[in-house]
């Protein structure tokens, strides 16, 4: 057994950190968050050309072949720089539903673009009641077109298709389709840009039937958890950095247990959603019969801990850390709504209940 | 990353689980509920056993009597240790923390001396290192050993000594030069619990039982020949012995922890809470369920930490996470059994209404040191500031 990373992981992770840290340092990530979109082309083709948008999409429409564990790393790493634009939505969102329940036609279809860097996408699953149960969605199609609204869609702006979760069945909507409106929802988040999407007769085809809509929104949901310990990440090390150089009462702040016992916590929770996440890639790549209690288990613990390391952080920054110039506000306003993204803690202590109270087997294995 | 067992563990586990089947005491169950003194023969016994089947110390080197079992392989042998709820080892220190510093540190004669009696549970250790007034600051400690010949004249006090009422031999921290900067000053010996001046009380803590003792040494002798490592270089010893305390024992507690929350589960379906059962009120289903998603963690952190070791060798100050994890999530399993059971968690065993014969109230009491026992939370937060994150000595 071993629970590290394997050498050519560790080297996806090290070279996807320098990647981001070269191609998308904060100053970019910031002039992007104050544009409409926060897509930027020129970055998009460097995402493509390292072959992210296809990581773990079959080789036959295109893609990289890599496994979760994989995904999770490459999330990681974009959560830590924060990154802009529709990556998440198209990659972890749309494409895992698209391989999860799209016919080999369709992944040809829409896969391939991604996977070569063409299309952006996204996938619309809220509506007004917001819930993140797939038995709750309303929204129907007949006939080939759909009507209905659809809240919270990210990058929707920015999307050449859209996968949209309906009733009875997952279907796709092209950008250009007739009786589209999309129109931009004012979210905390500047660097993931929200949408309300209408649909009015608007043509639709159908991906697949939503059976494999599960395990696909657990990838996506493992994603966020993954970008959420970067972003911890990254506010940790801002944290500890400036605690040991800020100087007060003549000494280094760090040195004081009130501010250094918040930064091993800090350290502690990064860890323990870092495990959680690992652990939840290993379980969804190996399709475990353990794999959505351990993306719950994964969803749950970051939201919570990826809110409490911001706390932490910008509490120990003192003025400094509520100031608009200190990026550790980028990382909490991330943080706040990918909390609630997915599911936030609360939904998935519940699902967690549901598994080990309701069923009578306790089903995360112990080996 | 693979999780799955390799052959190697996967074939220690199968004839550890098949030596296990066959020789598991069976009628621990009643044992357990007697105090350790009349229990602790059984206990000699059944560490007898293991160490005729060579399963006593499967971390130490096989030409010491162990395996060389892997980290993975120890956590494994915790693991089904724990799944089949065996006795522990009547001599856990000398096996777990004591043995494995005399392998380290030990001469020849030494190990040859002492080593097969630890195996055997013939002599029982303990550990003298806190006192009165060093237990955080453990290098501050005043016990005095002064040189008379070719012996050492120790005098001074220990507490919080587990099995010190039943210890044949020491493993004591003395210092044995009080002009030296206090980490140099420090020396090990191994000291005979029989020798004149050795005096032992049992201290009562606030389970009311009396796990650990209280030692007073007056004029007691002790040999040159037993000091354990070099004269003055006792801080890197017991260091040692203490890197020992965070390893692969912690694998149990996952199996432990899922004991007390399935349990805690069975019970929340059957106590009602506002008109239905507990297990269907949203908040305790809330509270379980991150309680059980912590149990898991808690695993994930051991799990990932064991590779970690595997690959760099050294056990690291990381460990302190763990410590900290378990503990505080130890204290909130058993407030959550609290809230669950209302009146009947403050029932003691004896108590005909106590629910599983008093085990919750006892729990509830006796977690309240784990935050303190094997270094305090604040220690483990120390130790992650200043050895994990670089951040300045705050002491």
């Amino acid at each position: 057994m071993q629970f590290g990373l394997s050498e050519s992981q560790e080297f996806l992770k090290d070279s996807t950190r320098k990647f981001f840290t070269g191609e998308c340092p904060a100053a970019d990530m910031r002039r992007l968050m104050e544009t409409d979109t926060a897509y930027d082309a020129a970055l998009w083709a460097k995402l493509t050309e390292q072959g992210y948008t296809g990581i773990i999409f079959p080789e036959e429409y295109g893609g990289v072949g890599l496994g979760k564990v994989e995904l999770m790393l490459l999330m990681e790493e974009a959560g830590r720089a924060l990154l802009p634009g529709p990556f998440f939505s198209t990659v972890a969102l749309a494409g895992s539903v698209v391989d999860a329940v799209g016919t080999p036609a369709n992944k040809k279809k829409y896969l391939g673009p991604i996977c070569r860097g063409e299309a952006r996408a996204t996938a619309a699953i809220l509506e007004a009641g917001a819930s993140w149960n797939p038995r709750d969605v309303q929204l129907s199609a007949a006939n080939g077109k759909i009507s209905g609204e659809k809240l919270f869609v990210s990058d929707a702006g920015v999307a050449d298709f859209i996968v949209v979760v309906a009733r009875n069945g997952v279907f796709a909507v092209a950008a250009n389709a007739r009786g589209l409106r999309i129109t931009p929802m004012l979210g905390m988040d500047l660097t993931r840009k929200l949408y309300v999407v209408e649909f009015s007769n608007t043509p639709a085809e159908e991906l697949g039937p939503a059976a494999g809509l599960v395990g696909a929104l657990d990838v996506a949901t493992a994603a966020v958890a993954a970008e959420l310990v970067g972003g911890m990440q990254r506010t940790l090390d801002i944290t500890v950095e400036y605690a040991k150089t800020r100087k007060q009462f003549g000494k280094p702040i760090g040195i004081f247990q009130a501010v250094q016992h918040q930064c091993a916590d800090m350290y502690l929770e990064t860890e323990s959603s870092r495990s959680a996440v690992y652990y939840a890639g290993w379980a969804l790549q190996e399709n475990s019969p353990d794999a959505s209690a351990a993306v719950s288990i994964a969803k749950m613990y970051a939201s919570d801990a990826a809110r409490t390391v911001g706390n932490r952080g910008i509490q120990i920054h003192g003025g400094m850390g509520f100031t608009w110039e200190n990026d550790l506000h980028l990382y909490y306003r991330r943080a706040k709504a990918s909390e609630t993204a997915f599911g936030d803690a609360t939904f998935h202590r519940e699902r967690i209940a549901s598994m080990v109270i309701d069923a009578d087997s306790v089903s995360v294995q112990s080996a | 990353m693979d999780l799955n067992l390799t052959v190697e563990e996967s074939a220690f586990r199968e004839e550890l689980r098949a030596w296990l089947a066959t020789n598991v005491p069976k009628d621990w169950s009643e044992w357990r509920e007697k105090p350790i003194d009349e229990s602790f023969p059984y206990l000699r016994a059944w560490q007898r056993k293991l160490h005729e089947g060579r399963w006593a110390a499967v971390s130490w080197p096989k030409e010491y009597g162990g395996r060389s079992a892997t980290l993975m392989q120890q956590a494994l042998f915790w693991e089904e240790m724990a799944r089949v709820d065996a006795p522990p080892m009547a001599n856990s220190l000398g096996l777990g923390l004591i043995g494995p510093t005399i392998i380290a540190y030990g001469t020849e004669a030494q190990k040859k001396r002492y080593i097969p009696k630890i195996l055997s549970a013939e002599e029982i250790w303990c550990q003298g290192f806190s006192e009165p007034n060093a237990g955080s600051d453990l290098a501050g400690l005043q016990m005095e050993a002064k040189l008379d010949g070719d012996h050492y004249v120790v005098n001074g006090q220990k507490v919080w000594t587990s099995y010190g009422w039943v210890g044949d031999w020491c493993e004591l921290v003395v210092r044995t030069d009080s002009s030296a900067a206090k980490h140099k000053g420090l020396t090990v010996l191994l000291v005979d619990m029989k020798s004149p001046g050795v005096e032992v009380r049992p201290l009562r803590q606030m389970t009311g039982e009396s796990e650990f003792n209280e030692l007073f040494f007056r004029d007691v002798r002790v040999s040159v020949e037993n000091i354990l490592g070099k004269l003055n270089d006792g801080w890197n010893v017991a260091v040692s012995t203490l890197m020992y305390e965070r390893g692969s024992y912690g694998a149990r507690l996952h199996l432990i922890f899922k004991r007390y929350i399935n349990r805690l589960i069975e019970l929340a379906r059957t106590i009602q809470r506002n008109g239905r059962p507990a297990a269907e009120d949203p908040i305790i289903r809330q509270k379980l369920a991150q309680c059980s998603a912590e149990i898991e963690i808690m695993r994930f952190n051991q799990m990932r930490a064991f590779s970690r070791i595997s690959a760099t060798g050294v056990p690291g100050p990381e460990g302190s996470i763990q410590k900290i994890f378990w503990s505080e999530l130890n204290q909130r399993l058993q407030q959550i059994a609290q809230e669950l059971l209302g009146s009947f968690g403050q029932l003691m065993a004896g108590d005909a209404h106590a629910i599983d014969k008093g085990i919750w109230s006892y729990a509830y009491l006796r977690t309240r040191g784990n935050t303190i026992e094997a270094g305090t939370s604040e220690v483990q937060r120390n130790i992650i500031g200043h050895f994990v994150l670089g951040l300045p000595r705050s002491y």
